[in-house]
């Protein structure tokens, strides 16, 4: 094969990648839109949002506990020995705290439920619909959409701020204790500039990404759910593709968010 | 083609393509009202295709189908998710609902689209599983924990929960034991029976067992209708691809 032939069939195979991806992300962004137009319509399924809101926040409460606590803890130590240096070791706390509020709250969040719920809402989705079981909901006139998507994307909506904001605060809680008992910075000194250099701002943009990367899972973990053909290897494809892309999307979207965030907060 | 009925369905040069693949080509027949009718066909013939049609989940390439007197393509997406509460459907492999109970399938669509209250659903959700043989112990068992033909049981108790006008059966007896089947095609005439007014609608390959329950056989082979008659007629047909498969 000469060079030319070889730089074509390249070319060619970057060419599909690149239409398959827009065609992608055109399929998952209208798939997301149609969840302005049916969240606002009757009938408001309350029962059905309630169990994804317990399963998406209720069932994650241990593991954003334990990652937050965790997080805190290690961080503590890790700014402790760097700060120590220049002898800045009393802003331990201030750090971990905008560390967490501002990014690692939100994204590890977002990539615990894009683990967690994201592929158990495709893989949920994705077994009703090769099993006829979406099929039978569109035949008795309910549509599958409104169904199973509007309530778990509210849900994962809602839900990931409130996990943020539990993993951040758990996570000052580890950095705390470590800080003042294993480090031996003093309380009061820990607490009083965590008040000085810990503003508003820092909690609302956490806040706002939290809100959108929940979306954003949940959007693409019925998605993919829908998206499910070929019985249960379709199944296991969905589930992990939803788990991929949902942690991907939640990473870039991240460097968007703030770069436009710390320009208007 | 058969004409001059009281049809349930008409269809009317109905054209389905995917692509450049024809999957229905052209067809042009009514199915009667009060009637079981069976489309038959060999595996990638159209059959669901046109089931899919019938219930306006699938657009025609050209054509018309008019259900009850409504021409499917004047309804709006709102209508016609209206409209296919007229349908009650038995899904090949049941498509419970595996997060609900038996009861909790039957009594799902009476709690999205009727006014009655807890103790009423619950006498029509009785009656409807006591009637296709469903015992109570059974009730309040999941879809998992249920036979196979006590699924097909649950689903038809499910598909008749709005007393529908049309009923649809797709591949009812596929994939089921002989005693099963035999079961599954006697709950269909009695189904079919007590309703009086009912159309029924069989999609299935197994010839034998719709040759038994129905009263008209279409043959679909390649997106065309090439036969349909009466059951005793059909039976006696002579063209070449019924020849085939009756004698298979």
């Amino acid at each position: 094969m000469n060079v030319a032939n070889l730089g074509r069939r390249y070319t060619e195979k970057l060419g599909a990648v690149i239409i398959n991806a827009i065609d992608g992300l055109g399929s998952v962004s209208y798939f997301g839109s149609k969840f302005f137009y049916w969240f606002m319509k009757p009938p408001f399924r309350l029962k059905l949002f309630m169990e994804q809101m317990y399963f998406i926040g209720n069932k994650s409460l241990f593991i954003i506990c334990l990652s937050g606590a965790f997080t805190g803890m290690v961080m503590a130590y890790q700014v402790y020995f760097g700060f120590k240096l220049i002898s800045v070791d009393s802003l331990v706390g201030p750090v971990v705290s905008i560390t967490l509020a501002r990014e690692l709250g939100p994204v590890l969040t977002g990539l615990i439920v894009a683990g967690r719920a994201g592929a158990a809402m495709a893989a949920q989705i994705g077994t009703m619909k090769v099993t006829e079981q979406v099929d039978a909901l569109e035949v008795m006139g309910i549509d599958s959409f409104q169904y199973l998507a509007v309530p778990r994307i509210i849900a994962g909506t809602l839900s990931l701020p409130m996990l943020s904001s539990l993993f951040c605060l758990v996570g000052n809680v580890g950095s705390f204790i470590v800080g003042t008992r294993a480090l031996m910075i003093d309380e009061a000194v820990y607490l009083s500039k965590l008040g000085e250099f810990m503003f508003m701002e820092d909690m609302t943009q956490g806040v706002i990404k939290a809100f959108v990367f929940g979306f954003v899972v949940a959007v693409i973990g019925t998605y993919f759910g829908f998206s499910v053909s070929k019985g249960a290897e379709g199944v296991g494809r969905g589930t992990n593709l939803a788990v991929v892309w949902g942690m991907i999307s939640v990473l870039i979207l991240d460097y968007f968010l703030t770069s436009f965030l710390v320009h208007i907060l | 083609m058969m004409e001059n009925m009281d049809d349930a369905i008409q269809i009317n040069d109905l054209t389905k393509t995917f692509g450049t693949a024809t999957i229905l080509n052209g067809l042009d027949f009514n199915i009667p009202k009060g009637k079981i009718t069976s489309i038959l066909g060999f595996s990638g013939a159209g059959k669901s295709t046109l089931l899919k049609h019938i219930l306006g989940l699938l657009q025609p390439t050209s054509g018309q189908i008019v259900v009850l007197g409504k021409d499917l393509a004047t309804l709006s997406p709102v209508q016609l998710r209206e409209f296919r509460r007229s349908f009650g459907m038995l899904f090949q492999y049941a498509a419970l609902f595996d997060s609900k109970t038996a009861f909790g399938n039957v009594a799902f669509p009476l709690r999205e689209f009727t006014n009655l209250d807890e103790t009423q659903i619950e006498k029509r959700v009785s009656d409807l599983l006591l009637s296709v043989g469903i015992k109570e112990e059974a009730f309040h068992r999941l879809p998992s924990e249920l036979s196979g033909g006590m699924r097909k049981r649950v689903g038809l108790a499910r598909a008749l929960a709005l007393s529908p006008q049309i009923m649809l059966y797709d591949e009812p007896t596929t994939g089921l034991d002989p005693i099963t089947t035999k079961m599954v095609n006697d709950l269909i005439v009695e189904t079919h029976n007590k309703n009086r007014g009912m159309t029924s609608i069989i999609i299935s390959h197994d010839i034998k067992a719709t040759l038994e329950i129905s009263d008209f056989i279409a043959f679909l082979d390649r997106g065309s209708i090439v036969e349909y008659l009466p059951v005793s007629e059909f039976k006696k047909s002579t063209n070449p691809i019924v020849q085939e498969f009756l004698n298979l």
